[in-house]
Formats: structure tokens, C-alpha cells, sequence
């Protein structure tokens, strides 16, 4: 799961009035090289909850991305490419994500976060 | 500038609508402002053709775009410049000849390479009598070298007869002849490039690869895009999407199909890494019942894609055990030492509510003009009523290709385009109809059983030969599966 990913999920479990960002518990962390595209960074950028980005990558070992942003920046290779590895490069194959509200676990395993509700929770 | 549009034979309502599409990707419509609704081609037929002839005609901006769709497209022959026509070789002359030579003598100048191919539709023609229709073009100024391989220039001489319909074509067909300039025409490598029967991971419903190019171009797919299928199975439409460089997304309720294929080398991944295309940016196992977006995401996808569970042949299921969305029971509650193992149970998904579902979904998460792309089953003994297709005030409809599946089952591939804006009221409306899905779990799911049978396997369905029923077929033979 790439943060991407991360950054779009929620635990929907009902009653649960804010289930985002989910906290990651982070078991087994790669990396692996994407071709950037500009374009696609500067799309996901307008859509991304930058705070809850900045905390998920901190989760997954990665603390180059600034606390505060705005659109300008992205003019910057550096930042670009920075957005770029934090969003599409970095991958959580083993953990969790971590219901805020009820502690819930949603287990990823081999990189795919299982988002299932239980009976009791839809 | 209007060109001559040599279809392939097969899948004919896919053909117009994938030209379309591919206008619109590159920017065919992009002078005419017409607000939301969704601009169309002209295309006029040749003389005494109908509408299911593998000739059309069709107007286009410039021979750049018309090159790039014929390029993409999985289901043009061939764009050609027309340089003449006729019903007969000396009618073809006299075409030819007034044919401006501004137009034509860029193309036959001396240090230039061409060739010119002969094609038949409808007769078998031996290589002298090629040799001998060539050699009587001699009325044209060729100042170039022949080459066969890689030319500068292709020329093609097309001959199509009335020949009864016998073979799979339109009955009505009359002798007609054309000569042009080859302009473009799809790569048909793809497909056995990407057929299934290579596929390292396969599941019963996966897509096969010539439909999935159609979805992808359907849903304009290209670099930059995110392309998302809620129901991904084993990944086969997203590959298409994939091919096209748009990056993708997918979630399937199988945990087994989505995440464990048949081991490391063998799942969803593989099927990607197989063809050297980028991985899917995501995969998760969610239910599209309750989709696990956080409530202030939307318009984030570029196109949703899919083929969604109808009927039994990959049965969809939704979160919730069946007699616990009848209100019957008490949840079960899952022990804490047995829930990160628990596999949830599932209640069948009926036809309309995964329909609504998906709708909703799209109108949420697609980004304005966004296309939703997706297969619906129907019944082809409903001649007498009008096919009523799902909608929804965010979408138009602008393309439906039917596909004949058996002499009763059909689906058909819908296109849709977002022109509206995902409003409270709407989303207030399609919370209240989940929920009253969920009361009347049941009742739909014996609605839905109409169509229970549509994506049951396609071979167990096909009639025996002299099946008295198949001969009553309303539909024309040549039609969609049967090309
Ligand atoms: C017709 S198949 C699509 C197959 C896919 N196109 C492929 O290439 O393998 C439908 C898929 O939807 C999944 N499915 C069924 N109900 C679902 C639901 N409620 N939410 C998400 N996926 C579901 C099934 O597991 C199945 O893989």
C-alpha cells in the first residue's frame, strides 16, 4: 500500500464519526523506484490531505516533506520530488491501519490493506 | 477533412463509439465549445452501404488526428485519404484523376518509397490478378521506389462485392472500389500479445484483452489519468488502462483473488509485471457496498472501469451476513482473540443496488467530465420494450455497444460521461435509497434474478446447431460475438 492509497482510506465502521487518517502500524516498509509524472503529482497534490500525509510518511521512516505547503512549491523539482517518493514509493507490504476513534485494525498484508467490515460494523 | 474508415469486422457497435472516443482524446472537439453536451463526429456512408458495413466515412479535424486514432484504436483497420471511387475500375479512373494533384503528387515524388496492397472483402483474389489491378493504376504518376517494408507512403486498392452475406458481412453491399492514401490503423499485435491464454493469472470472468483496449479507450485512458475498477478481480481491464499509461487503482471483495492469486509469481501483480506495465498505484479488498473512502474525497478519479458481479457466474456479495440484512438476527459479534482471521460473511448483491452503487461512486469520485465505463446485462427477448438503462442526474449516457453473448444474453458496454456536479441533495438521496436497499434486501434480490443467468459462462450457453430457438433470432447473425 503506497500512501496514495493511504491518504484516500478511512475506517467506515458504523458510528464512527472521524475515521481518517488511520494510523499506520508499520511491520515491513519497502521502496521501490516509480517514473515521476508531473502532471499526475500536481492532480494528487490538489486532493491530498497534506497533514495526515506528512504523519503517514513519518509512520513509513520518511520525514523529508515540509509540515506546511502551498502550490507554489510545486515549481520545485525538490519538493516535486519529494511528494513523488513519499506518495507513489514508498510501500507498506506488512502492518496495519488503525481505526482513530475505535482502534480497530485493518491488517495489510502483501501490500494489500483489507478494508472488509465485519458484521457487526456495516 | 474527411477520410475513408475501414472498420475489422467484428464488434460492430463498438466501432463508431471507440473513434468517438478517440477524438475526444485527441482533441478532435477541441475548438467547439458546446458547454456540457458531449460533441459528435459526422460520418456518411458510401454509396449503397448500411450502417453495419465495415466502410464509413468520417470527418476529421487533421491527418494528425486522424493518424493517432487509427494508431490507437483496436477496431480501425484503416484511415486512409480517399483519392477516388467507384463502382467500376474506369468510374475509380476518373476519380483518381480529378482528384486534385496538390493532394496527390506530395506522395509520388521521385526519391520517395511506397506500395500499394490490393484487399478484397467478399473475394478471394489470386496474387496475378493483384499484380494485374496494380499494373492498371499506371494512370497515376508513381515517381518513387516500391518498397514492402516500411514504405514512405501506403497505398491501398479496396474492392468490396455483393456477395450475399454468406460470410459473416452485410447482405447489402454493392460493388465499390476505392483507392487512398493509408493514413494509420490499429496494432492488432496487442491482442495476441495480450491474450489471455498468456496470462500468468486467470480467473473465470477475466476480461478479455481486445474488450479491455475498448474499455480503456472508452474511458480515454492515457498517461497522468488515474483509472480505477471497483470489482478488479484479477486486474485484466486495468491492464488495457495500464497499456495505455494511465496509472490504476483497483478493490475486490475476494480477499483470496486480490491479494493471493495462485502465489508470489501468480496474482494480480504478475499480471502487470508480465507485460513490463507500471503496478497499480493501489489494491485493496473493500466492498463497493461501503466504500472505505474518507467522507471529503472526491473527483479524484479520471475513470472507473469495470465489469461489474451480476448473476451467478461471479455472484457478487456485500458485507453483511444475508439473514442479518433482513434484520433477522443480531449481529454476530466477532470475539476479539478470532477477528483479525475472521473472514466476514457476505450477502448477495442484487443487479440494482450494485448498479446504484456504482453509480454513486462515480458520480462522487470522478472528477468533472470524468467517464464512468462499464458492462450491463439484458435480456434480448425484451425487443418489444426499449432497453431502459441505469442514469443518474451527474451523467449522460453517450455510447451503449451491445455484445451477444447467446441467443437470449447480451450486455452491453455503457459509457458515461460526469456533466454534473456531485450535489448534498444527491448524496442525501443515494443514502436514503442504501438504506432503503437494506429493507428491501430481499424483494430486489428477486428482481435482480432476471438476469441471473447473463454472465454465467459463455460456451455452456451457445445453442446446439438446428437449436430451433436460434434460428427465430430477431437479431442479425453477423452481429457481435457471432462476426
Ligand atoms: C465479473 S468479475 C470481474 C472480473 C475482473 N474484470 C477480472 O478481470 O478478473 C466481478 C468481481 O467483483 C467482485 N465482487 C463481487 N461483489 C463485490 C462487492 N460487493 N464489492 C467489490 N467487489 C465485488 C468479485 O469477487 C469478482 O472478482
Amino acid at each position: 500500500m503506497r500512501l496514495l492509497t493511504h491518504n484516500m482510506l478511512s475506517s467506515n465502521i458504523k458510528g464512527v464519526e472521524k475515521g481518517f487518517p488511520l494510523r499506520i502500524e508499520a511491520e515491513k516498509v519497502v521502496e521501490k523506484p516509480v517514473e515521476m509524472n508531473a502532471d499526475f503529482l500536481k492532480k494528487m497534490f490538489e486532493k491530498v490531505e497534506w497533514k495526515a500525509f506528512v504523519e503517514a510518511s513519518r509512520s513509513m521512516g520518511y520525514s523529508n516533506l515540509p509540515e506546511e505547503v502551498d502550490p507554489a512549491m510545486l515549481e520545485s523539482d525538490e519538493f516535486l520530488s519529494r511528494f513523488h517518493h513519499a506518495l507513489l514509493e514508498l510501500h507498506l507490504e506488512e502492518g496495519a491501519l488503525v481505526c482513530p476513534e475505535t482502534g480497530r485494525r485493518f491488517p495489510v498484508n502483501k501490500g494489500i490493506p483489507n478494508m472488509l467490515l465485519h458484521e457487526d460494523e456495516v | 477533412m474527411w477520410f475513408l474508415c475501414v472498420f475489422y469486422h467484428r464488434l460492430l457497435d463498438y466501432r463508431k463509439p471507440e473513434v468517438e472516443s478517440l477524438a475526444h482524446l485527441f482533441g478532435a472537439f477541441q475548438d467547439q465549445q458546446n458547454g456540457d453536451v458531449p460533441s459528435q463526429l459526422q460520418w456518411k456512408l458510401p454509396l449503397h452501404h448500411h450502417s453495419d458495413s465495415p466502410f464509413h466515412f468520417v470527418n476529421l479535424p487533421s491527418e494528425q488526428v486522424a493518424r493517432s486514432i487509427a494508431n490507437r484504436s483496436i477496431l480501425v483497420k484503416g484511415m486512409y485519404e480517399l483519392w477516388g471511387e467507384g463502382s467500376s475500375y474506369e468510374e475509380l479512373k476518373d476519380s483518381v484523376l480529378s482528384y486534385p494533384d496538390e493532394r496527390k503528387l506530395p506522395y509520388l515524388e521521385a526519391g520517395s518509397t511506397f506500395k500499394i496492397t490490393v484487399d478484397s472483402f467478399g473475394k478471394v483474389m489470386s496474387l496475378d490478378e493483384q499484380k494485374e489491378l496494380i499494373q492498371g493504376l499506371s494512370y497515376i504518376p508513381f515517381k518513387g521506389q516500391v518498397k514492402l517494408k516500411n514504405p514512405d507512403h501506403n497505398f491501398w486498392l479496396i474492392e468490396i462485392d455483393n456477395y450475399g452475406g454468406n460470410n459473416g458481412l452485410p447482405p447489402i453491399i454493392q460493388r465499390r472500389i476505392f483507392f487512398g492514401r493509408e493514413v494509420g490503423g490499429a496494432d492488432r499485435k496487442l491482442i495476441p500479445t495480450y491474450q489471455l491464454k498468456s496470462r500468468t493469472y486467470l480467473g473465470p470472468t477475466a476480461m478479455d484483452a481486445e474488450m479491455a483496449f475498448l474499455m480503456a479507450n472508452q474511458a480515454l485512458a492515457a498517461s497522468g489519468k488515474l483509472v480505477y475498477d471497483p470489482f478488479t478481480g484479477t486486474g485484466s481491464i486495468l491492464v488495457g488502462a495500464a497499456h495505455f499509461g494511465a496509472m490504476t487503482m483497483g478493490a475486490d471483495i475476494d480477499i483470496r483473488v486480490v491479494r493471493d492469486g495462485r502465489g508470489p509469481n501468480c496474482n494480480v501483480w504478475s499480471n502487470f509485471k508480465q507485460y513490463g506495465l507500471p503496478m497499480p498505484v493501489g489494491l485493496l479488498r473493500a466492498d463497493n457496498n461501503r466504500p472505505p473512502w474518507r467522507s471529503g474525497l472526491k473527483e479524484i478519479f479520471d475513470a472507473i472501469i469495470c465489469d461489474p458481479p451480476y448473476g451467478v457466474r461471479a455472484g457478487g456479495r456485500k458485507s453483511g451476513g444475508r439473514k442479518l440484512l433482513k434484520g433477522a438476527v443480531e449481529p454476530y459479534v466477532v470475539p476479539d482473540d478470532k477477528r483479525t482471521d475472521h473472514i466476514p460473511s457476505t450477502a448477495p448483491y442484487s443487479l440494482v443496488e450494485c448498479v446504484h452503487d456504482l453509480l454513486d461512486l462515480a458520480a462522487k469520485m470522478l472528477v468533472m467530465q470524468g467517464r464512468l465505463v462499464f458492462f450491463y446485462p439484458v435480456l434480448r427477448d425484451d425487443d418489444c420494450a426499449e432497453t431502459h438503462f441505469p442514469d443518474h442526474p451527474c451523467f449522460k449516457l453517450i455510447s451503449s455497444s451491445e455484445q451477444i453473448l447467446s441467443s437470449r444474453y447480451s450486455r452491453v458496454l455503457l459509457t458515461m460521461v460526469k456533466v454534473g456536479a456531485y450535489t448534498e441533495e444527491i448524496a442525501l438521496a443515494a443514502r436514503l435509497k442504501h438504506l432503503e436497499f437494506r429493507e428491501n434486501h430481499v424483494k430486489w434480490l428477486q428482481d435482480g434474478n432476471l438476469h441471473s443467468a447473463v454472465f454465467s459462462p459463455i460456451d455452456s450457453q451457445l445453442p446446439e446447431a438446428g437449436d430451433s430457438k436460434f434460428i427465430k433470432d430477431p437479431k442479425p447473425k453477423y452481429r457481435g460475438k457471432y462476426v
